[in-house]
């Protein structure tokens, strides 16, 4: 049993998404190899021959590949395909993109956003926005899978490097091109791996107001997310948006604030560690899965929170 | 230029489900079903193409029992010219759908093949990718604003820390986020007219590929609960809380 992990890095390091989701692979059993790509990039390449439980790391060297596009890495991960049982990614947008191109070349089914794992073939992960919870058993030769990072702690550097082995890629095809990446300018996490999240809901009232958010999440180090109910009514774009037709988060600590607690605003949050409610109907579905509930009015509660920071 | 709209029938978002008591999966007798969100923005973002004059022919395609039927009329009453429904009460897996629309697409050629990104029930997110994998053709996925220039296709895709622009070839597989658009209700006249537009019905047997299950599903069961906790009375006690108790800030 082999896998092959693919590693994602950005600005000199690498995704600490990944770096959880290759906790997973320990209990696929046999060795696991790293896949990063791109040129010029060895502070990456160094640091990830480096992570926990790698034996091997291969460096996909070329330029084409300094922005994953997955027609392209589908095709060189395919090309070395016959030397692994395993495939695994983080399931980031761009191990969601990746993996299940690369499955349907491999001619296997894919198992998506694994939250555990109960034997090399048998695994556990979410439906329904994580409203059902399956245990499902694979019955391909080769396995294709995307993990959820929440679930597993990250790995960790050590001191040592393991083998680096230098792969060019050849007549890769050439039917997408990159053009360019406008990322959030923000001081602050991103959604999906914040630490601590602050969401606002229809009770904030305005898009102006979210600003109250800002200036808790500054002192936090949070990242500001907001209720579907938020979204619709424009007070701010739906990359905010946590929940079930949103973005999937389990923080540390999540703080909802004017939230009523709609189904699909729970499903996106639920898996947090801790949850406080701020609301001033205190009836709100939000407080009965809040380990902290504070009855009270945000436009109140906000300044004083930043305060007492 | 013909585009090609799959399209799944799940339970309503807005429903609450409900874990089977013997743990086989979510009930889904006598529950609401709907057409999976993102399959609304892309029966949607495919009437925009055609209303711009940019495509001529939109097809929409729902695998699944007879029920789907309904899924194909309500893309029919939008604004889709023709439905094709594969018929079969079986469950099947991303790959399977992929290899069917890939004999569809062949069948069809069209320009473009524009899907929801997941569907709402099995949160796998993979047909689309398979799809584009199975017929060689380039991928825009997570999609939130499309532009037809020529021969290629520019598609901005959500990603996880903003906005990336890819320049695909035509044909294309391109898969809808949130932000694409606003799908439009059907108006009565149009579910009226919807009811003579041509539906197609296959089975998987016309199309001669292997759709036997790779996965088996063991057990499925409720998430754990969540227990409410306590009511805080002040921000002070909150914080002293967050602090001392939880241990998170």
């Amino acid at each position: 049993m082999t896998t092959l992990f693919f590693i994602e890095h950005a600005n000199g390091k690498i995704n600490n998404q990944s770096l959880k989701a290759i906790t997973s692979t320990k209990d696929f059993g046999g060795e696991v190899h790293g896949l990063v790509a791109g040129a010029n990039i060895d502070e990456v390449v160094q640091e990830a021959a480096k992570i926990e439980g790698l034996s091997k790391l291969i460096h996909v060297d070329d330029e084409d590949f300094n922005n994953i596009l997955a027609e392209k890495i589908t095709f060189v991960i395919f090309d070395i395909s016959s030397n692994y049982d395993f495939f695994a990614a983080a399931a980031t947008t761009t191990g969601k993109n990746v993996m299940p191109r690369l499955a349907a070349k491999l001619d296997v089914s894919q198992i998506s956003e694994i939250i555990g794992i109960e034997s090399p073939d048998i695994f556990i992960r979410t439906m329904y926005a994580g409203n059902a919870i399956a245990t499902v058993q694979s019955y391909d030769k080769k396995k294709v899978l995307t993990v959820r990072p929440t679930a597993f702690k990250a790995a960790e550097i050590k001191t040592d490097a393991c083998t680096i082995e230098k792969l060019i890629p050849k007549n890769i095809p050439e039917i997408s091109e990159y053009l360019n990446e406008e990322l959030t300018k923000s001081d602050r996490p991103e959604l999906t791996s914040a630490k601590i999240i602050i969401s606002g809901g229809r009770g904030m009232q305005n898009g102006e107001n979210f600003e109250l958010l800002d200036k808790v999440a500054a002192k936090l180090g949070a990242a500001v997310g907001a209720s579907r109910a938020a979204v619709d009514a424009g007070f701010v774009p739906n990359d905010y948006q946590v929940g079930q037709t949103g973005k999937v988060v389990a923080p540390e600590l999540y703080i909802a604030v004017g939230i009523s607690g709609a189904i699909q605003h729970l499903a996106g949050m639920k898996d947090s560690k801790v949850i406080v409610a701020i609301n001033k109907d205190e009836e709100a579905p939000i407080f009965d899965v809040a380990d902290y509930g504070l009855v009270a009015d945000l436009f109140q509660v906000l300044p004083e929170l930043e305060q007492a920071l | 230029m013909k585009i090609l709209v799959p399209i799944k029938r799940v339970i309503d978002p807005y429903v609450s489900i409900r874990v089977k008591s013997d743990q086989t999966g979510v009930e889904t007798d006598n529950v609401k079903m709907s057409m999976n969100p993102f399959c609304e923005i892309a029966v949607e973002e495919a009437i925009r193409l055609k209303e711009s004059g940019k495509a001529t022919e939109i097809i929409a395609i729902s695998i699944g029992n007879q029920a789907c039927q309904e899924t194909i009329r309500t893309a029919l009453a939008m604004g889709a010219d023709k439905g094709i429904h594969v018929l079969t009460d079986e469950i099947l897996e991303p790959l399977a759908i992929a290899k069917i629309l890939a004999k569809i697409v062949e069948q069809e050629s069209p320009g473009l093949v524009i899907l929801g990104k997941q569907a709402i029930d099995g949160d796998n997110n993979q047909t689309g990718q398979m799809l584009a994998a199975l017929t060689e053709m380039p991928q825009g996925t997570f999609a939130s604003k499309i532009e037809i220039e020529g021969e290629k296709i520019k598609v901005t895709r959500e990603i996880d820390g903003g906005l990336q622009a890819l320049n695909l070839n035509m044909p294309a597989v391109i898969t809808t986020d949130l932000r694409l658009n606003e799908p439009r209700y059907a108006s009565l006249p149009n579910i009226m007219k919807a009811k003579k537009k041509p539906i197609d019905q296959k089975t998987p047997v016309d199309f001669g590929i292997d759709i036997s299950p790779r996965i088996k599903i063991l057990k499925v069961i409720e998430p754990p609960k969540r227990q409410a906790g306590v009511k805080v009375e002040s921000v002070t006690e909150l914080v002293d809380k967050l602090k001392n108790e939880a241990g998170v800030i």
